[in-house]
């Protein structure tokens, strides 16, 4: 399965879920931007950090 | 032309010397002149403006106190909340929302410093935008080259601050649009600490990004609106509970005994020549030799962009599923795409973000002010979709904030100070500061436009 293949199933298992309807004229431009998100997504998993590190936001009760 | 700075006419209509009615008038005439060209406006609240200037004409001739914005216009982002309008956001759909019921806290304290709003600002959709383009409202224009991009998302506050058409405009900064447009139109922008400024009654994009900050054409004027709308607010959670810290007191003590670097490593990659000249400028006058590296930046920018589509995504959601053609194709397939990302991810970026905050920190043990580039170039032309970065062609709309967002992503403060190039367009300079420390950014921005290095051009008198 080449990428734009499992990127076009992704996006249609996804918005399918989500409720999210699609024409078929977008496609190319949202695959273009799911492949940019998880390009830099790779960046961001990338980097080591402990398990112990907590999330930037942080909840007061 | 109204390149009147707010302190001028506040301090001439305190004491009688104009009446605010005149200054308003006078910006209003102004308005239905050159708006045309630049389509900044989306809403002018006339009546509204004429009877406060009225109110505080009526004050000053009873020797009541008039406050430090008497009678100085604004405009705000058309994202804020204005008593009687939609708050548009830039969007077709909210045009269904009933209006607002009042007014944001920021358009409530400016004008109980003295300031008349005068109008709402165009923006791009939604606040997801670089360039200023709308195609519901067409784009605002550059003020100094009407053909060229007024930058985004902030794009009225930029063209209408740029144009002259008011002194002091409000913008939201999410990844960086207070300062695009800030660098595009050749005006001063703040965006404060995170947390320091109320979004109460703003409609919101990335609540974990979100601020608002004021654009002005000097220092002064800048420095003059951060100080009337600082303070805690109950009704904006993420708004710090801390007092107001004034800049005004100090925005002339200088520079002596502040270290002041220059940004290097990501921040000079393949950057312009006229963002460079214009970094070289600055720095030279602040004689920032040392250069430091901001750890991990391009990681930075990256955790940034996923939280912003994942957040932004999740806000839209509802609208998505319902009402998608209706959106700006270009915001709504980003919108889209980002409705995808999973949590995992958006998880892991908030976690790098509290490790990026302190790494950063520890930079600031050894430096007061770090410099960098605000936009990798100058304003582009309206409907331009790619330009060259470090000799590669790349789209334009999202890596026209790479050089903002490392910066935003942990909420630092900044000061853009425009640069105007030789017969050319302007260009901004990011001044950041650590957390809380606006006060010394605003110090080294001011320092710079005493000395002549940074100031807001003239807009062309025949625009």
């Amino acid at each position: 399965m080449n990428d734009t293949t499992a990127l076009d199933a992704y996006i249609d298992a996804g918005t399918a879920l989500l409720g999210i309807p699609v024409r078929p004229e977008w496609r190319d431009a949202i695959r273009h931007h799911v492949r940019v998100s998880f390009d830099l997504a790779r960046t961001v998993l990338d980097f080591p950090l402990p398990d112990e590190a907590d999330p930037a936001p942080v909840f007061s009760a | 032309m109204t390149s009147d700075t707010a302190a001028r006419i506040a301090a001439d209509v305190a004491v009688g010397r104009r009446r605010a009615t005149d200054v308003v008038t006078q910006t209003l005439e102004s308005i239905a002149a050159r708006n045309p060209a630049l389509n900044a406006f989306t809403a002018v609240t006339a009546e509204r403006a004429l009877a406060r200037a009225a109110a505080i004409d009526a004050s000053v001739a009873a020797g009541r106190p008039v406050g430090p914005l008497a009678g100085v216009p604004f405009a705000v982002k058309n994202l804020i909340d204005v008593a009687g309008l939609p708050t548009l956001a830039g969007s077709r759909i909210n045009r269904d929302r009933p209006p607002a019921a009042a007014d944001a806290t920021l358009v409530t304290r400016l004008e109980a410093a003295g300031a008349v709003l005068v109008g709402a600002l165009n923006m791009g959709e939604y606040a997801y935008d670089f360039t200023g383009e709308n195609t519901h409202d067409g784009p605002s224009r550059n003020p100094h080259d009407t053909g060229r991009m007024s930058g985004g998302s902030s794009g009225g506050s930029g063209a209408a601050v740029g144009g002259a058409l008011v002194p002091i405009a409000l913008g939201s900064d999410t990844n960086g649009s207070i300062r695009v447009p800030a660098s595009f139109c050749g005006v001063f922008g703040l965006k404060p600490t995170y947390g320091r400024l109320s979004r109460a009654g703003s409609f919101p994009f990335v609540s974990s990004l979100d601020h608002l900050g004021p654009l002005a054409r000097c220092t002064a004027d800048l420095a003059l609106a951060y100080d009337a709308m600082q303070g805690p607010d109950a009704h904006d959670p993420v708004c710090a509970d801390r007092g107001a810290e004034p800049a005004m007191p100090t925005l002339n003590d200088g520079i002596a005994g502040l270290s002041v670097a220059r940004a290097g490593g990501y921040f000079r990659a393949g950057t312009s020549a006229e963002a460079l000249s214009a970094l070289d400028a600055v720095a030279t006058a602040l004689d920032a030799t040392r250069e430091i590296a901001l750890p991990e930046a391009a990681r930075a920018r990256a955790a940034a962009y996923v939280i912003t589509a994942s957040e932004g995504a999740a806000l839209h959601l509802p609208r998505l599923r319902t009402r998608a053609e209706e959106f700006d194709p270009a915001v709504r397939d980003r919108l889209i795409a980002g409705a995808l990302i999973p949590a995992a991810i958006v998880a892991q970026a908030q976690k790098f973000r509290r490790w990026y905050r302190a790494a950063v920190l520890r930079v600031f043990e050894t430096v007061d002010v770090i410099l960098a580039p605000a936009t990798p170039c100058v304003a582009p032309l309206i409907g331009q979709k790619t330009f060259v970065l470090d000799g590669r062609e790349i789209p334009l709309r999202p890596n026209i904030g790479i050089y903002t967002q490392p910066v935003s992503f942990i909420g630092l403060p900044v000061v853009a100070v425009p640069v105007p190039l030789p017969g050319g367009l302007p260009i901004g300079v990011q001044v950041i500061a650590a957390p809380w420390r606006e006060t010394v950014a605003l110090r080294v921005a001011h320092a710079l436009e005493a000395r002549g290095i940074v100031h807001a051009p003239e807009p062309p008198r025949d625009m």
